[in-house]
This record gives C-alpha cells, sequence and structure tokens, in this order.
C-alpha cells in the first residue's frame, strides 16, 4: 500500500472564522495506482495532496506513505503544481538537476541523470536554454523531467496541465499516460476537469463540497493502454462520465449556493 | 493507435531552430539603428562642445565658464604633470571602499531584514529616521570621529551607498515568488540552499539596481568629504581651483567626476547583463 489515510481531519482559521477543509476522511492508494482527486473548489482536494507533500499536517487521524508517518517535507514524493514553477534564471538544465543538487548528489551524476531525462521528454537539444525561450508546454514538459530525475516512488500532480490550452493538454495527458505506463509509478492527480479524470485514472474519487469528504469512489475499468484521443469516444466512457457528474454537480451547485 | 502515443512531438522540436534569412535581415536592421544612434549622440555632444567654445568670450564671460579648449589644456597639463592621478587615486581608493563597504553591510542587512518579518517591523521606525537625515549633514560628525583623513571620506561614502543598497536588497527579498520558494523547499532546500539557489538570484535584479544607483552617491560622499578638509583628491581641486578662481580646472575636475561614474555605470551594466540574461 503506497499511501493510506486514516481518520484525516484538516481545519484552517480564516479571516477569523474556522473553516472544516477535510473531515473524517479515509483513503487507502495502491503501489503503482494512478488515482484522480476531483471535486468542487475548496472541497480540500489539494489540501490533501498538501498532506501528502508534507507541507500541512492533519489537525487529526494519520496518514502513511510507504508505511510511515508523513511528518515534515515528505521527499519520497515528486510534486508538480499548476504554477510555472521553474527557476527563470537557471538553464532547462540546470532547472532539471536542481534536485539533485539540494539532496546532495555530485555534479557530474547529477548532469548526466538530468540529460538523461531531458531525452526521455524530447527536450535534449534546448538544455543550455532559460525558460523563458521555451513555450508553455515545452516548460511543462521540462518540470515532469525535474519531477522524475530523483525517483520518487509517488508522484503528486495538482492541476498540473490546469494553465494549457485544449490541444496541448491532450498531448501532455499521453506523454504522462506514457511515463506512467513506463515508470509504474504511483500517481495521485487533482483535477477539476472531469474528462482529464476518467481518461488517465484507475480510480476517480468525488470530493463533496465544504466540509471535504469522500463522496463517491469510481473505478474506471476502460481496458489499456488507453489513446487518450479517442478514448472520450467510448460508450463505456460516457457512461462513467455521466454516472460521475452526477455525483458530482450537486456538489458543484451547493458550493455555489452559499 | 501505438503510433499517435510514441510519436506526440514532431521532429523540429529536438533542438533550437535554425537562423533563417528573415532572422539576419532582422539582425542587420538593429545593428544599423544603433549605428544611427551612435552617430547622433556624437553630433550632440559636438554640438554642445562648439557652443560652449562659441558661447565663451562672446555670449558669457570667459571667467565664469571657461571654454572645452582651455579645459582640455588643464586636463592634458595634469595628465602629463602627474597631478591627475595623485588626486583621482585617492578619490577612487575612497570611493571604491565606501561602495564596497557600504553595499556588502547594506545587502547583509537589506537580506536578513527582507527574511524577517520581526526584525523588519521592530526596526522599521529607526531605518526610516536615519534615512530621512540628509547624509551630507553627518560630514561634520564623521570628521570629528574618523579625522581628516581618508577614513572619514569612506565613511561618508559608504553611508549613503549603504541605505541605497539596502532598501533595494530588502525590496528584492521580499519580492521573491513564493511559489519558488514553495517548489524548492519541497524538493528538499534546506534554509541555506533556498537562500542560495532561490532568494539570492530573484533578488540580484534589485540589488543590482541599488548598486548602479549608488554609483554617483559614492562619489558624492567622497567628493563633500573633500571639499570640507582635506589636501589631496579630486574634490579638494575643485575646491581650491574654485579658490583661485581657476574656472577652467574647476570644469577639468567636474569633468574627471562625470567620466568616473560613467565608467563605473558602464561596468555594473555589464555585469548586470550577464547575471541576468535569464531575463531574456
Amino acid at each position: 500500500m503506497s499511501i493510506v489515510v486514516d481518520q484525516v481531519v484538516k481545519r484552517f482559521v480564516s479571516r477569523g472564522r474556522e473553516v472544516l477543509a477535510l473531515e473524517n476522511v479515509d483513503l487507502e492508494i495502491e503501489d503503482g495506482e494512478f488515482v484522480a482527486f476531483v471535486g468542487p473548489s475548496g472541497c480540500g482536494k489539494s489540501t490533501l495532496l498538501n498532506m501528502f507533500a508534507g507541507i500541512l499536517s492533519p489537525n487529526s487521524g494519520t496518514i502513511l506513505h510507504d508505511g510511515r508517518t508523513i511528518e515534515g517535507i515528505n521527499r519520497r514524493v515528486g510534486y508538480m503544481t499548476q504554477a510555472d514553477s521553474l527557476l527563470p534564471w537557471r538553464t532547462v538544465l540546470r532547472n532539471v538537476q536542481l534536485p539533485l543538487e539540494l539532496q546532495g548528489v555530485g555534479r557530474r551524476e547529477a548532469q548526466s541523470r538530468a540529460r538523461a531525462l531531458l531525452e526521455k521528454v524530447d527536450l535534449a537539444g534546448f538544455a543550455d536554454h532559460f525558460p523563458i525561450e521555451l513555450s508553455g508546454g515545452m516548460r511543462k514538459r521540462v518540470a515532469i523531467a525535474q519531477v522524475l530525475v530523483y525517483d520518487p516512488g509517488t508522484l503528486l500532480m495538482d492541476e498540473p496541465l490546469g494553465a494549457l490550452d485544449a490541444q496541448l493538454k491532450v498531448i501532455m495527458q499521453a506523454e504522462l499516460m506514457r511515463i506512467w505506463e513506463e515508470t509504474g509509478k504511483t500517481v495521485v492527480f487533482v483535477t477539476h476537469d472531469l474528462v482529464e479524470a476518467i481518461t488517465l485514472a484507475q480510480r476517480v474519487i468525488v470530493f463533496s463540497g465544504r466540509p471535504g469528504r469522500i463522496k463517491h469512489i469510481a473505478r474506471i475499468d476502460i481496458p489499456r493502454p488507453r489513446d487518450v484521443f479517442k478514448v472520450r469516444f467510448q460508450p463505456e466512457f460516457q457512461q462513467y462520465y455521466e454516472a460521475l457528474w452526477a455525483e458530482l454537480a450537486p456538489e458543484i451547485s451547493k458550493g455555489e449556493a452559499v | 493507435m501505438s503510433d499517435a502515443r510514441t510519436s506526440v512531438f514532431e521532429a523540429g522540436e529536438g533542438g533550437p531552430v535554425e537562423r533563417s534569412q528573415a532572422v539576419v535581415a532582422y539582425e542587420a536592421s538593429e545593428v544599423r539603428k544603433r549605428r544611427v544612434r551612435l552617430v547622433l549622440q556624437l553630433v550632440v555632444g559636438i554640438a554642445i562642445l562648439g557652443f560652449w567654445q562659441i558661447a565663451s568670450g562672446t555670449l558669457v564671460d570667459r571667467f565664469f565658464i571657461s571654454s572645452p579648449i582651455a579645459v582640455g589644456q588643464e586636463l592634458f597639463d595634469w595628465v602629463v604633470e602627474g597631478t591627475l592621478w595623485r588626486h583621482l587615486s585617492i578619490t577612487l581608493y575612497a570611493m571604491i571602499w565606501g561602495f564596497t563597504l557600504g553595499s556588502l553591510i547594506g545587502f547583509t542587512l537589506g537580506f536578513i531584514f527582507g527574511r524577517s518579518e520581526t526584525v523588519a517591523a521592530v526596526f522599521d521606525p529607526y531605518i526610516t529616521a536615519l534615512y530621512c537625515i540628509p547624509k551630507i549633514a553627518l560630514a561634520p560628525l564623521f570628521i570629528m570621529w574618523f579625522g581628516i583623513g581618508i577614513e572619514s571620506k569612506i565613511a561618508m561614502s559608504a553611508t549613503i551607498v549603504f541605505f541605497l543598497v539596502f532598501l533595494n536588497t530588502y525590496s528584492g527579498v521580499r519580492d521573491v515568488s513564493p511559489i519558488y520558494i514553495h517548489a524548492t523547499r519541497i524538493m528538499g532546500a534546506s534554509q541555506w540552499q533556498l537562500l542560495r539557489t532561490v532568494i539570492a538570484p530573484s533578488a540580484a535584479a534589485w540589488v543590482l539596481t541599488g548598486l548602479k544607483v549608488s554609483v554617483p552617491y559614492s562619489l558624492i560622499g567622497v567628493v563633500v568629504g573633500e571639499f570640507m578638509s582635506s589636501n589631496r583628491g579630486i574634490g579638494f581641486l575643485i575646491a581650491q581651483a574654485s579658490g583661485l578662481f581657476d574656472t577652467a580646472a574647476v570644469f577639468s575636475g567636474l569633468v574627471v567626476l562625470a567620466l568616473v561614474g560613467a565608467g563605473m555605470n558602464a561596468a555594473l551594466k555589464r555585469i548586470e547583463k550577464y547575471l541576468l540574461r535569464w531575463r531574456g
């Protein structure tokens, strides 16, 4: 079992009011599984991801990662967010090298590992460019290389493709799918896009609006390898979509009414 | 099906594109633009000098404005006699020390203040109060403390530079995007690594601006000190010449100061261009 969430509660205090972000959440994520979190904004799905990364800690309950309780920054995960977090003053190569550098890997080894990863995302020719010289999709691929370079067993992704245009998004989904199938890493993927969730994930987890609770879990049994460009037109995809939408829609309107 | 999955990236994205004809033409036009500007700059310079030369003795009494030729002669004599270097070396020495000390202290404190909200909040009213004192007014105090030698000039210059670099570094450190800090922390950066890989490079633009602005001010500090009490330095030369009503020498001193300031600024601009090349 990769991640075990047991009765987790998280509260925030904001503007003199207490907000219950997550209420008694239980969840188990298997090794090598691809799980997607969907839910209305403010439902605590990103909060839970931040707790997996060790940036936040629960008010009560426990989270185990590979059998160990998460305390402080969890260095065994790779974390990718929607924000463009490449350091603009470092070249592509030195950005990919950064996590290795921070972990004290020698410069030589760091460089050759970073180069290998750039090869994998088809950006070997751009090693000495600065991020500003790259397109949005290329920057995303550098970010993927950066998370993969230190070979974490688990990847946490918080709407990583949210800022991309529709076409590029599908291309990057295909890339992600390929990497996941090649490496067999555990992936926890937060998104607000149901199509994206069903296309990629083995299990889609629907969160309720505030306070965040797990409302519904759907296993997506569309056979693999899936073609991300076409899978959405299959009849079974439509069924999953309708069933999940029926769970999700009332949560979204609930949030809007407040 | 698998075709679409393995070759989603077209060829050509694997490496930078070659320089096309349009690129070459564009670059040539940029070069032309630069040349035209250089020529115009020279024309303006010559026009100003020419007007000064003609006005001198006709529109305005030569006693007040001397003339470019007289100033040039004076400068030439200074160089030949070694006067220039004797005075310039001491001014430069004081300026470089003042600049270095002031910016090092300003940079360090700016960093600490930028990283600690408590420190910044506690010291803020005092820093503001000190900042509001016209630094020139401190000159008599520094002469009392450090004597009439070079130390008081260095102190004067360093004080002025300190505030400029301090305030810029402080703003620069506060300005670092939390996205970068967060991302680097998650990758496992320690506080020191965070400083080195994120905060320092991010604040560099602000710090460099502070340094650039400081160059003329470091000169002001030294020259004011030299005006008040000294027997060497460009400031001393100017003060002495004005006492003797030698306008050509006064202007010569000013020209030297202008050249020193411009030279330092150009050097810093080079450094800035290299350090901030990632901005494209």
